[in-house]
């Protein structure tokens, strides 16, 4: 008690003395940026989940061949989930003796969900968002039925029992892309009217869906408890298992925000591990005192414990509590870019605030503040006795250990993060060397100069354990700084190039065989470009290495799905161009006629199959069987035709094919299309522009987000830059007033100061460009997939900028030294 | 050994010496030192620049470790006892007045003066360290920071926090050293005054004879020996 009484009173005097200013300001903004940081990209996430969610037209969707039971609704309702019921099946519609299969979906009033429905009133005109269904009687209908029919809006069609009236047209359904592969157009009426057309009998293929949304810990409390129901025949899809490209979207915009708020904690570690370097040195006195009027080591060294945990503790919920304040300024500044509210905060990254400020401490400033405790008291005879310089293993083992944590929290991917710590470590390795090696070479050069050339590079020399520790902390400043510019400028570059503006738009499926150079012929005579088509084959998985496949044999919902479900298998001599082996070998010309396969590697790790595993697939009552000798990454995002199994054309050659294609369509040549479907009418034709806009939606959301975090970095960069310039502020003080009672002009001895710390900061840019080199090119190949190339700029930018940067903040810094007359500078030391 | 009581003579030394091993070869500071300081007894320790003045004060107040001989603090050989058994020693009993002062930047006059009652968990620092600065005449300047005193002030600070806990035995190392002689004299004065109403042991290290005559005994210290009758 007494330990902490008196921790608090020394801290109390410390902050009125301003001594803990500076590890307290390094504290707060990096508590600050993770909080806010992290409240923003927590809310920010789920927005652009729920922005997604469109495609399910909601969070959670239950799917079933079997009404629903009704308790699956209360249980809804319990948690005050919203919900909305559909039911979709394959029908035909008669009018004036044509006939054409649809796909009826009768809904109720709530639906959707999530996203709207987009109509139009008339043929010709605009489309417009509805939050109506049609009305009981009414039908509305996808566009492409009304010249198949030969109806217009305002007509009467027949659905079994009942007459309709087209009173719409839908353009725009949110859960349509979810079931790219519809072939039927939409015929969509209310769910009151679905008993009257007497369209269900027992036999029907119906889908009965339940639609809920509602706040995450309710819609995660019902899925448990649905999880536990045992209920049989009942899929539950959220939007992570609905499409592959846009889970790819969401896990690249959490992966880029993260790896953003990373970043602001790696450029607050340096910050506090450069103050709390100077604490120490400014603290030396007291603890010598201390020793001398006879406290223990075990004593002062639990006073300053207290004292830095109590600070951490303050620091770390003052900046909580800004992260807090920010987070919201930051969500007004781009609420605005999502169609829905942003969902509001949880508790959760307060806590993560408050672990990241006394990780931080522990990690970076315990072992060197515990080092006070070993001062010893004759310093209070001879000044030049310090405090014992920390074990290395100690030090680093905290700092790597806190960093560690702290990177995988948030990054929460233990590779990225592994990857990020490996490459920093060697960078302060690098970094400390070179820092090292330049102040040695610095110091001849110091005899040959003059005035304040010399003064500058004397400055610079005097200390080389000083100049190395700002050195490496600008360094690792800038390099951070440079890494996140380049992730933001060039990695987002390049995630949304990997969708270009003339990405396929148009998907054709189910062309015959018979078909396939007619649709070939016409595309290219229209000059339109594609890579297909590709033949699709129908096939289920039933055996991985003797083992029978079946739900059973997995827990996660995604594997369930896989199990259960046909899959289109294809072949292919070569392999697709946006396709990448990750594991064995594509085939060659001699080996066509082996029985091997290629698997996606995501599906190849959900289903647990392991390379050269024999897989069995069952084709039209026959079975194939193979061997997997390649794993491949497949650019699902990309909306070219891809599969998750291919085979070769030894294998797959001979099963019943259809074909399908995808290819980029400009608006100008969509009569082509029209020719197509006339010349081949068993041919489906798919537009997904509206999928693909929502995709493109969702990546530049995540990019604002990026550009808006990136400030609390650019902030927690000024911080670093004050630590690294306050770490040789005493000396520079004794200096500077010496110097000019000794008649220094200011003129010259400003000039001095900027010249110390310009080369400081250009010497900082060499080295940090060429680190950030090094761990962008792993970050953009390892970790985000993508093509990486050398920028030359980045060079420039560093060296100029680091040079300006610390330049100026060193002069500002010393401003006030020349500013003062000498003695009262030389009293303040 | 010298074998007395801890009351009697709170600090001795007997044999006392103190080398560094440098690139030159050995380099002796103390030789051979005796010495027996009695209770209430004030003693100056006189030498040049150098001579190992303020090393053996080091040595005496258990602040450094001797290379040989033996020095003990109220009784207590200094060498059986490691860092913390010295500080422990030390706690509450033994008081230091320093040349350039030692006064903790960041604190006001009086929290400098309530460090070491804090420390040796005195009940009431804050009365206790008032009224230490009032009998050094500083009742004024209670929440004044070092910089914001003159030298002589800041040295009174210094001994107000020496004597607040009223320890047995006072180290000064070159009190007035870093004062002008009116300022000094002054300071002095204060000095002696505590001491002898204190009744505290005063180990004085000056090279400042006029200062050195006010003690009850004069040492002086030459090439590391001590030659005390002078």
């Amino acid at each position: 008690m007494k330990a902490w009484s008196l921790a608090l009173k020394l801290l109390r005097r410390d902050w009125r003395a301003g001594e803990l200013r500076l590890l307290v300001t390094a504290l707060v903004i990096a508590v600050a940026s993770v909080t806010s940081v992290g409240f923003f990209t927590d809310r920010i996430e789920r927005a652009m989940q729920r922005q997604a969610a469109e495609v399910l037209a909601a969070d959670l969707r239950l799917d079933s061949s079997q009404p629903l039971d009704e308790k699956l609704l209360q249980a809804a309702d319990q948690r005050q989930l919203r919900s909305a019921q559909t039911v979709g099946f394959p029908s035909v519609v008669l009018n004036d003796g044509n006939t054409q299969l649809v796909q009826v979906k009768a809904v109720t009033q709530t639906y959707p969900l999530r996203g709207r429905l987009l109509i139009r009133e008339s043929t010709t005109g605009e489309n417009l968002p509805t939050q109506d269904i049609p009305l009981p009687g009414e039908v509305w209908l996808e566009e492409r039925l009304l010249p198949l029919l030969g109806l217009d809006i305002g007509d009467t069609i027949k659905l079994g029992q009942l007459q309709f009236h087209v009173s719409r047209v839908i353009t725009y359904e949110p859960d349509r892309a979810s079931n790219l592969f519809q072939l039927a157009p939409r015929v969509m009426i209310n769910r009151s009217d679905l008993a009257a057309t007497g369209l269900l009998g027992p036999a029907s293929r119906v889908r009965y869906r339940l639609l809920l949304a509602g706040e995450a810990s309710a819609l995660e409390g019902y899925r448990s408890w649905i999880e536990n129901q045992d209920l049989k025949n009942i899929q539950i899809e959220d939007i992570r298992g609905a499409r592959p490209e846009l889970r790819l979207a969401l896990d690249r915009g959490g992966r880029f925000l993260h790896l953003t708020a990373a970043t602001a904690i790696l450029l607050c570690v340096v910050a506090v591990a450069l103050s709390s370097r100077r604490f120490v040195e400014r603290q030396a006195d007291t603890s010598a005192l201390m020793r001398c009027l006879g406290a223990s080591q075990h004593q002062v060294g639990k006073i300053f414990f207290l004292r830095l945990l109590s600070l951490g503790l303050i620091a770390s919920l003052a900046g909580t509590l800004i992260g807090l304040l920010l987070q919201s300024l930051l969500i007004g500044l781009v609420g605005h870019w999502f169609t829905q509210q942003i969902p509001s905060p949880t508790p959760w990254p307060l806590f993560s605030g408050l672990g990241t400020g006394i990780l931080v401490l522990l990690g970076f400033s315990l072992p060197s503040v515990l080092r006070l405790s070993r001062v010893p008291p004759l310093r209070v005879f001879r000044r030049h006795l310090g405090a014992p310089s920390v074990g290395y293993q100690l030090s680093i083992g905290a700092a790597l250990t806190s960093l560690g944590i702290l990177l995988v929290w948030q990054i929460g991917d233990d590779k990225l993060a592994f990857q990020l710590i490996s490459g920093l470590l060697g960078g302060l390795v690098v970094l400390l060397l070179v820092s090292h090696l330049l102040v040695t070479l610095l110091k001849p050069l110091r005899t040959r100069s003059a005035g304040s050339w010399r003064y500058g590079l004397a400055s610079l020399s005097r200390n080389p354990a000083t100049t190395s520790v700002q050195l490496t902390g600008f360094g690792l400043g800038i390099t951070v700084l440079l890494i996140l510019a380049m992730v933001r400028v060039d990695l987002l570059d390049n995630w949304r190039n990997a969708l270009p503006a003339e990405s396929p738009n148009q998907f054709l499926i189910n062309i015959q065989p018979h078909e396939v150079d007619g649709v070939r012929q016409i595309l290219h005579a229209g000059g339109i470009e594609s890579d297909g088509p590709f033949p699709m084959i129908r096939g289920r998985l039933i055996r991985i290495n003797d083992q029978a496949v079946s739900t059973d044999s997995y827990a996660s919902p995604r594997a369930q799905r896989l199990a259960n479900r046909d899959f289109n298998l294809s072949l292919a001599n070569e392999m697709q161009s946006d396709n990448k082996i990750v594991s064995g070998r594509w085939w060659s010309p001699q080996q066509y006629d082996k029985p091997w396969f290629s698997v996606e590697e995501g599906l190849a790790e959900t289903l647990g199959i392991p390379m050269d595993a024999e897989l069995v697939f069952e084709v039209a009552g026959q079975e194939i069987k193979g061997v997997v000798t390649n794993l491949r990454s497949v650019q699902w995002d990309s909306f070219n035709v891809n599969f998750f199994v291919v085979g070769t054309p030894g294998l797959m050659a001979g099963q019943p094919a259809s074909y399908i294609t995808s290819f980029y369509l400009p608006k100008e040549k969509r009569p082509l299309l029209h020719q197509l479907i006339q010349q081949y009418p068993s041919i489906t034709a798919l537009d997904v522009s509206a999928l693909m806009q929502q995709v493109r939606a969702i990546m530049d959301r995540g990019v604002m987000a990026v550009e808006s975090v990136f400030l609390f970095t650019l902030v927690a960069g000024v911080i670093v830059l004050y630590a690294g310039i306050q770490a040789s502020r005493e000396l520079r003080i004794q200096e500077a007033a010496i110097l000019r009672t000794l008649g220094l002009s200011r003129r010259r001895l400003l000039l001095s100061v900027m010249l110390e710390f310009t080369l400081l900061g250009g010497l900082a840019g060499i080295i940090s460009a060429g680190l950030a080199s090094v761990i962008s090119y792993t970050l953009a190949t390892a970790i985000f997939e993508l093509a990486w190339q050398p920028n030359y700029w980045m060079w420039v930018v560093a060296i100029l900028g680091g040079a300006l940067g610390v330049g100026i903040a060193g002069i500002l810094a010393s401003l006030p030294l020349l500013n003062n007359p000498p003695l009262a500078v030389m009293r303040k030391i | 050994m010298l074998q007395t009581s801890s009351l009697q003579h709170p600090v001795t030394a007997s044999g006392l010496t103190k080398f560094v091993d440098t690139s030159e070869g050995r380099l002796d500071i103390l030789q051979q030192v005796d010495l027996q300081v009695e209770g209430g007894e004030a003693v100056a320790i006189l030498g040049a620049s150098g001579s190992g003045k303020s090393t053996l004060l080091g040595l005496l107040a258990g602040l450094d470790e001797a290379s040989a001989g033996e020095a003990c603090l109220f009784g207590t050989p200094l060498h059986t006892l490691d860092e913390d058994g010295r500080a422990a020693l030390r706690a509450g009993k033994v008081g230091f007045v320093f040349q350039s002062f030692q006064l903790l930047s960041g604190m006001t006059a009086l929290e400098n003066v309530m460090l070491p009652l804090e420390l040796a968990h005195h009940p009431s620092p804050d009365e206790a360290a008032k009224i230490a600065l009032s009998q050094a005449g500083l009742s004024e300047r209670l929440h004044h920071y070092p910089s914001q005193l003159s030298g002589g002030e800041q040295q009174r600070v210094a001994i107000a926090r020496a004597f607040a806990p009223d320890p047995t035995v006072l180290f000064a190392d070159e009190p007035t050293a870093n004062l002008d002689s009116h300022t000094g004299e002054r300071v002095a004065e204060m000095l002696f005054d505590l001491q002898e109403k204190n009744g505290t042991v005063l180990i004085l290290v000056t090279h400042d004879e006029m200062l050195a005559r006010r003690c009850d005994r004069r040492l002086h210290l030459k090439d590391g020996r001590l030659d005390s009758n002078r």
